[in-house]
């Protein structure tokens, strides 16, 4: 929708919200609803030429923001914003019964709160919305095993000390990290925190955690530690990784469904090039090989030699016999 | 939209819920300012395409229909128009906090920003303050979402083109939607695919091109008590469990030797590791990947796929 056609069902919700909240600040009112205060008061200006028919001084509704402070009379007719529209109630539903679904996760924080909202949005929404939200579903993993040690460490603020599996390396790495979130991000849960050995955030798949021991040393995430924008995607290459270039056949294929990829250019008959930055050259390595004749390095060439190399190196252990 | 115009549907709502008993079209045209000027058949058509305006951002317009009145008359009922009373306790608005920032970004997030706009001009505050420990995201960039909820949403038969899972061939399809799911990070239609007359998942990543709907909204009707979550992703029988024996090299597979059911120290420079599997198509693309670290002695069939992994890996 554009601008200009969002105006109408926005002063239809300013309007209600000016009535719920008498004498709120102009730049408070302006940051809730997403306006410039030029904007804002914009808005203001047209409500205040509206109002009933007959539209005589006593008919229009009344708005003044002198000293910043807006105040609202003669309004009553829509005093109440509008009813949530399908769209609206479903996103809300649909997200709430993502939670839901994640009782280990959530449960700690929320007690029974879930069903309670839940329920209240849906008798504020109608039926449509509720049949349509339930046709919409979101799973995630089962609750992996760390997440209990994980959860205590978080919410007791004490630092953990995980074995960490890296499949792009094939490593386990011990770390200690000071747990500052959790973050659900497409189906996995994931934790945030200061990783001592990368001295760095990082984001831990929880169902790579082979083990998480909670120590008993307060977290202490040192001040540089920002909270990482997950907004994007969790993944999200540096433009200074290393940019290859793959072809795959249609079998490929579920490479660009699986990674972030820089670009994907049908080459015809269901095959693909992509191209990827890739943080790591092992990691490249490891996929070329499990794709076998499905997909193949372009560049770099140095990359794609070697995997020839390695495949040779395999290939010769079956020839031979350990 | 010009500020005329908006300001005349403002006017119309205010006007169309503030009376009692339902007014004519000329009514109308003699109340709202921005009407009043315009010729007959000017005004006709400003009031009809005003009329659809408001309905689709959601505002419902009644038409009763008199016998004794020639003309149909207009109002909007106070009680389908307003959100009802809500209130909420704090774990409940942290909650609601919560499930609005899920869909950030995604394609329905102005749907949920809209929702809680509206909520709070309510008088319903939803509170952020648990996003501070916990954040739960879903992505929806798969251009074909949108579509695909709407038809969903409105009961509509669709149509598109699809490319089966490592085909290069690609397929119209017409499916009767019955929902759309996320699974692991990846969007799902399930729905009754009406060329193979058979309930069927469709992964939107794999869809062509645009989504067109087939027919009227409210020709689709889902199935009582159909587990969408269950269509998707699992197939139709588990396969059964089987071990694999591989050589792993002394020092090398971390991962692998953590999974494995069991690691027999070796003489000279290999382990030997037990590994439980069901689909050795799957097994060979992880072995395959660890490269000359390991050796799979047995069995025969996922022994073979490796080795034609790796002889591909020549080409």
């Amino acid at each position: 929708m554009s601008a200009a056609a969002d105006r109408l069902p926005r002063l239809l919700a300013l309007v209600p919200y000016l009535m719920s909240h008498p004498g709120a600040r102009v730049d408070e009112v302006a940051r809730v609803f997403g306006l410039s205060e030029k904007q804002l008061i914009d808005d203001l200006q047209l409500v205040w030429m509206c109002g009933l028919p007959g539209h005589t001084p006593g008919d229009l509704i009344d708005v003044s923001w002198d000293g910043g402070e807006i105040l609202i009379d003669n309004a009553d007719t829509i005093a109440r914003p509008l009813r949530l529209g399908i769209d609206e109630a479903s996103a809300l539903l649909v997200a709430l019964r993502m939670i839901a679904a994640m009782p280990e996760l959530a449960g700690a924080v929320q007690g029974d709160a879930l069903p309670r909202v839940v329920a209240k949005l849906e008798q504020a929404a109608g039926a449509g919305a509720a049949a349509v939200s339930s046709q919409v579903a979101v799973d995630v993993e089962a609750a992996p095993d760390a997440l209990p040690r994980v959860r205590e460490g978080l919410l007791k603020g004490r630092r953990l000390s995980l074995r960490y599996y890296v499949p792009g390396r094939d490593e386990v790495t011990p770390r200690e990290v000071d747990p500052t979130r959790l973050v659900v991000a497409d189906g996995r849960t994931y934790l945030e925190g200061w990783c001592y050995r990368a001295e760095a955030m990082r984001l831990f798949r929880l169902d790579r955690m082979l083990s998480v021991e909670v120590l008993d040393v307060p977290a202490d995430p040192p001040e540089e530690a920002e909270p990482i924008d997950v907004t994007q995607g969790v993944f999200r290459p540096s433009p200074t990784d290393e940019l290859v270039e793959l072809e795959v056949t249609p079998a490929g294929r579920w490479v660009a469904e699986y990674y972030p990829c820089e670009q994907v250019t049908e080459l015809g008959e269901g095959r693909l090039r992509i191209a990827l930055r890739a943080r790591d050259e092992d990691w490249v390595l490891k996929l070329a090989l499990r794709l076998g004749d499905t997909g193949r390095i372009v560049s770099p060439r140095r990359l794609a030699e070697r995997v020839r190399g390695e495949a040779e190196r395999a290939l010769a252990l079956y020839s031979s016999g350990p | 939209m010009s500020r005329r115009k908006t300001e005349r549907l403002l006017n119309l709502v205010i006007c169309l819920l503030a009376t009692r008993r339902p007014l004519s079209a000329e009514q109308i045209r003699h109340a709202v300012p921005g009407y009043d000027r315009e010729s007959d058949e000017a005004f006709q058509r400003m009031f009809e395409r005003d009329k659809n305006e408001l309905r689709e951002i959601g505002i419902p317009i009644d038409v009763v229909r008199d016998p004794w009145e020639d003309e149909p008359g207009y109002r909007i009922e106070r009680q389908s128009y307003e959100l009802p009373e809500i209130t909420l306790e704090p774990d409940e608005a942290a909650v609601l906090g919560l499930a609005a920032q899920v869909w950030q970004r995604a394609s329905l997030a102005e749907a949920a920003s809209g929702a809680l706009l509206k909520l709070r001009a309510g008088g319903v505050e939803a509170d952020a303050a648990l996003g501070g420990v916990l954040e739960l995201r879903v992505d929806s960039k798969d251009p074909a979402f949108p579509p695909l909820w709407e038809a969903v949403r409105d009961r509509r038969v669709v149509r598109f083109d699809y490319r089966g899972a490592g085909s290069e061939n690609v397929r119209t399809r017409t499916v009767e939607p019955w929902g759309v799911v996320s699974r692991r990070g990846r969007w799902y239609l399930v729905g009754f695919d009406r060329d193979r007359e058979a309930p069927r998942a469709f992964r939107l990543s794999r869809i062509v091109g645009q989504v067109d709907t087939v027919g009227r909204p409210g020709a689709v009707t889902v199935p009582e008590g159909v587990d969408l979550r269950a269509m998707v992703g699992y197939p139709e029988e588990p396969m059964e469990a089987r071990t694999a024996v591989v050589a792993v090299r002394k020092g090398s597979c971390e991962g692998l030797r953590q999974v494995a059911g069991a690691v027999h120290a070796g003489e000279g420079e290999w382990d030997r590791a037990e590994l439980s599997f069901a689909d050795p198509e799957r097994l060979a693309g992880w072995l395959a990947s660890l490269g000359a670290d390991v050796q799979v002695v047995e069995p025969p069939d996922a022994r073979e796929a490796v080795i034609r992994r790796l002889k591909g890996a020549l080409t």
